[in-house]
C-alpha cells in the first residue's frame, strides 16, 4: 500500500519520461486556460469586490454566439468582431441593470446576483441557439489543427498544434493585459480602484466606466477561452464546469492577485493531471480531477489563509 | 387595522421578549398551521402534494439549515447539496442494516452523520473566512459527490449505482417507498419540518443563537468579549449540517423515491442558497417564502405556459385578478413601486397569454423550459434589487406599515 503511494508512481515517472512529459504538457495547456478564466475573476474582484460567478457562463455564451453567428452565414472573422460587440453590450447591460442598483450591498448579495446572471444567460443562450452540442469553427478561424510528434528519450511526445496555438495566444493575451494595466491611463485607473474605491472616486475616476471596461475585458478573455476550450471539447453548456475549476485557482493564488491567478492556474493544471494519472487512476478509481484542485487549495489555505499571493488580511475591531 | 396593537400592553421584560409580542402574529401562525395540517391535505390533489407541498417543505428545511450557518453564524457555505447527500446515504444505510427500525427515527438519526461530516469540514472555518471559506466548502461538495459515486459500499454494491427506497412500514401502514400514499409522506415531512422549525426558532433566540449572531457580526470582537469561536462556529456547522442532512434524507425517502449521486451536485447547493437568500438571511420564516417562490414558480410557469393545456376560465381569471390586486395593495402599503409594477406586469402577461392561448397560440415545450430558466435568473436579480434583504424583510416592512395603517408614520 505504502509502496503504491510513495514509490511506484515515481518509478513510473522515471521509467517513462516521455509519458511524463506528455502529462505535464497537457496539464500546462489546461492550466493556462484555468489561469485565463481566473484572470477574468481577479480583474472584476479587484475593481468591484464582486465575486463574479458568471465568468464560466460568459465563456460558453461567447463561444455560442460566435458559432451561432457563423452558422447564420457571417464570415468567421467578422463574427469574432460581432461577438466582441455582443460582449460589450452585455457588459453595459450588466452594469446598468444589475450592478448599479446593487452598489454598496453586502458581498454575498452581489455574488447571488452574478448567479442570477448565470441562470439568465443559460436560458437566453439555449433559447436563441438551442441546447445541443456544437462544433467550434476552428479551421475557419485559421487555427492549425495538426500535430507534431517529438521523440525525446526514444519515446513519443505528441503536441497538438491547437494546444501550441492556445499556449502562445494565451501568453500574448496575458502580456497584453499586464501592459494595459501597467502602462495605460485606463489600466492604472482599474488598479487604483482596486486599491481604494473612495480615493479613486475622489481623484475623478468614474466607477461606471471602469466597471463596464472590466466586464468587457472579462468578456474578451471569455471569448478567447471559449474558442480554445470549444476547439478541444466542443461548445456546450458542459463547458460551464471549467468555471468551477477557476475557483480553487483563485483560492490558491489569492483573490486579488494577477500573478497568483497565473501561477495558481499553472500549478493546478499540472498537479491535478499528475495526481490523476499516477495516483488517482490506479488507486482511487479515477475522475479525481473534480475535487483534487479544491482539496489542494484547501490544504494550502490552512497554512496561508489569504492564498499564496493574496493581500495579507488585517483585521481590526 | 388588521394589525392593530392597541390594548396589548407589555408590563414585563418577559412579555416584551415573548415569542409573539403581537397577538395577531400568533393568530396568523395558527391559521397557517391549520392550513398545513388540515385544509391542504383534505383538499389538495395528488399532483399538488407531490409537486408543490412536499418539495416546498423539504427545500424550506434545507434552506433553514443553511440559514443557521450562513444567516445566523455568518459562514458562507456552498456544500449544502453534498451534506444533503450524506444525510440521504446515511439514512439508506441505516434502513438497510436495521430494516425493523421505525423509518421516521432512521431519518432523524441520519442527520447525525451529516452533522459529523459538517463539523469535520467546518474546522477550516477557524482560519479561512469569507469567500475563501465558500470555495473551501466547495471542496466538501466535489469530494463528497465523487465519493458517493466511487464508494460502492454506500449503495450496497448494486449495479445501477443509485439508492432505491424500499417499502417500509410503521404504525401498520406503508410510510415510504413506492407503495406509500403521498398523504402519509406529506404528514411525516410536515411533522419533521414542524419539529425542527420549533427547535430552530428557539435555538436562534437563545444563548447559542446570540453567540452565533455575535460571531457573524464580527468574529474578532466576539472573541474579545469572551465568546469561544471554536465552539460557536463548530456548533453552527453541526446544527446546520444536522438539519440539512435530515432534509436530504426526506428529499430522497419521502419525495424522489430514488437518487443517483448526480442529484447532490452543486446545482442543488445553489438552489438551496437561492432560497435562503431570496427568503432572507438570518430569518426562519424567509426560508418558507423563498421555497414557495423557487419551488413553486417553475411549476406555476409550466402549468401557465401550457405543457398541460391551460384554458383560462372566467373563474381562474377573476381569482388571478384578485390575487394581483392583493399583492399590489401590499406592495403599495410598503411603498414599493417596483413590486407594484412587477405584480401588475406579471398579471397582465399571464392574462394576455391565457387569452392568446384560447385562440390557439402555443409555444413549444422545450422553448418553455429554456424561457423558465431565463425567467428564474431574471427574477433572482429582480428580487435582489427590490429587496436585498429578502422576502422576509419585505413582509416585515408590510407588517410594520399595516400596524400603523392608514397613517403614514
Amino acid at each position: 500500500m505504502l509502496n503504491d503511494i510513495f514509490i511506484a508512481p515515481f518509478v513510473d515517472m522515471v521509467e517513462a519520461p516521455d509519458f511524463l512529459m506528455q502529462v505535464l504538457w497537457e496539464g500546462l495547456v489546461s492550466g493556462i486556460l484555468y489561469a485565463l478564466i481566473a484572470l477574468g475573476f481577479v480583474l472584476i474582484f479587484r475593481s468591484s469586490r464582486i465575486f463574479n460567478f458568471a465568468q464560466g457562463i460568459m465563456v460558453v455564451f461567447a463561444a455560442l454566439t460566435l458559432v451561432g453567428l457563423f452558422a447564420m452565414g457571417v464570415p468567421a472573422w467578422l463574427s469574432v468582431g460581432l461577438t466582441l460587440v455582443v460582449m460589450f453590450v452585455l457588459a453595459v447591460v450588466i452594469e446598468r441593470v444589475v450592478l448599479r442598483p446593487l452598489v454598496g450591498q453586502p458581498d454575498i448579495i452581489l455574488f447571488m446576483a452574478t448567479i442570477g446572471i448565470t441562470l439568465f444567460l443559460i436560458g437566453l443562450g439555449e433559447t436563441i441557439f438551442g441546447g445541443e452540442n456544437k462544433v467550434m469553427i476552428t479551421e475557419e478561424l485559421g487555427i492549425p489543427t495538426g500535430d507534431t510528434v517529438l521523440e525525446p528519450f526514444g519515446g513519443l511526445l505528441i503536441l497538438q498544434h491547437l494546444d501550441i496555438t492556445v499556449v502562445i495566444v494565451a501568453t500574448l493575451l496575458v502580456l497584453a493585459l499586464l501592459a494595459f494595466l501597467n502602462y495605460t491611463q485606463m489600466g492604472r485607473a482599474i488598479r487604483a480602484l482596486g486599491d481604494d474605491h473612495q480615493a479613486a472616486l475622489s481623484v475623478g475616476i468614474s466607477l461606471q466606466t471602469i466597471w463596464v471596461l472590466v466586464w468587457f475585458i472579462a468578456g474578451i478573455i471569455a471569448l478567447v477561452t471559449g474558442i480554445a476550450w470549444g476547439a478541444r471539447a466542443g461548445v456546450s453548456f458542459a463547458l460551464e464546469v471549467i468555471a468551477y475549476k477557476a475557483l480553487p485557482v483563485l483560492m490558491l493564488g489569492g483573490l486579488e492577485s494577477i500573478t497568483g491567478a497565473i501561477v495558481g492556474g499553472l500549478m493546478i493544471g499540472i498537479l491535478e493531471k499528475l495526481f490523476e494519472i499516477y495516483w488517482g487512476q490506479p488507486l482511487l478509481g479515477g475522475n479525481t480531477e473534480t475535487w483534487f484542485a479544491f482539496v489542494l487549495a484547501l490544504i494550502v489555505l490552512l497554512f496561508r489563509p489569504q492564498g499564496l499571493f493574496g493581500e495579507r488580511i488585517i483585521e481590526r475591531v | 387595522m388588521l394589525y392593530r396593537t392597541a390594548g396589548q400592553f407589555k408590563t414585563s421584560y418577559i412579555a416584551d421578549q415573548a415569542l409573539f409580542p403581537v397577538r395577531q402574529d400568533a393568530f396568523l401562525l395558527g391559521i397557517i398551521l391549520i392550513f398545513g395540517w388540515v385544509i391542504f391535505p383534505m383538499t389538495a390533489s395528488e399532483f399538488t402534494v407531490q409537486t408543490l407541498l412536499i418539495p416546498i417543505l423539504i427545500y424550506a428545511l434545507a434552506a433553514m439549515g443553511l440559514n443557521i450557518l450562513t444567516g445566523f453564524a455568518g459562514q458562507l457555505s456552498l456544500g449544502t447539496g453534498a451534506f444533503m447527500g450524506v444525510g440521504a446515504y446515511a439514512c439508506y444505510k441505516i434502513i438497510t442494516i436495521f430494516p425493523e427500525l421505525n423509518p421516521v427515527i432512521a431519518i432523524l438519526l441520519s442527520g447525525f452523520f451529516s452533522a459529523g461530516i459538517g463539523v469535520a469540514f467546518g474546522i477550516p472555518s477557524l482560519r479561512i473566512k469569507g469567500f475563501y471559506l465558500a470555495i473551501a466548502t466547495l471542496a466538501a461538495q466535489f469530494f463528497l459527490a465523487w465519493l458517493f459515486e466511487k464508494w460502492s459500499w454506500l449503495y450496497n454494491y448494486n449495479a445501477s449505482g443509485a439508492i432505491q427506497v424500499p417499502n417500509s412500514e410503521a404504525f401498520g401502514i406503508f410510510v415510504m417507498g413506492p407503495q406509500a400514499a403521498s398523504i402519509t409522506e406529506y404528514y411525516i415531512v410536515l411533522f419533521v419540518v414542524t419539529l425542527l422549525t420549533v427547535l430552530c426558532i428557539n435555538l436562534t433566540r437563545g444563548n447559542l443563537g446570540r453567540t452565533w449572531k455575535a460571531t457573524r457580526d464580527m468574529d474578532i470582537a466576539a472573541e474579545l468579549i469572551g465568546i469561544n469561536l471554536l465552539k460557536s462556529k463548530l456548533t453552527a456547522f453541526a446544527v446546520s449540517s444536522y438539519i440539512v442532512g435530515v432534509a436530504g434524507a426526506l428529499y430522497v425517502f419521502m419525495w424522489k423515491g430514488a437518487a443517483e449521486p448526480n442529484v447532490f451536485y452543486i446545482q442543488l447547493s445553489f438552489q438551496v442558497l437561492f432560497i435562503a437568500i431570496i427568503g432572507g438571511l438570518g430569518s426562519i420564516m424567509g426560508n418558507y417564502l423563498g421555497a414557495i417562490l423557487i419551488v413553486g414558480l417553475p411549476v406555476v410557469l409550466n402549468v401557465v405556459a401550457g405543457t398541460q393545456v391551460f384554458e383560462m376560465s372566467t373563474g381562474s381569471a377573476i381569482l388571478l385578478i384578485v390575487l394581483i390586486a392583493v399583492a399590489t395593495f401590499l406592495f403599495g402599503v410598503a411603498r414599493n413601486l417596483w413590486g407594484m409594477g412587477a405584480a401588475i406586469g406579471f398579471g397582465a402577461v399571464t392574462l394576455i397569454y391565457g387569452y392568446a392561448q384560447l385562440h390557439g397560440f402555443r409555444i413549444e415545450s422545450a422553448m418553455i423550459e429554456h424561457i423558465n430558466v431565463m425567467i428564474i435568473g431574471a427574477l433572482i436579480i429582480f428580487f435582489l434589487i427590490i429587496e436585498p434583504h429578502g422576502l422576509n424583510q419585505l413582509w416585515r416592512l408590510i407588517r410594520e406599515k399595516l400596524i400603523i395603517w392608514p397613517f403614514p408614520h
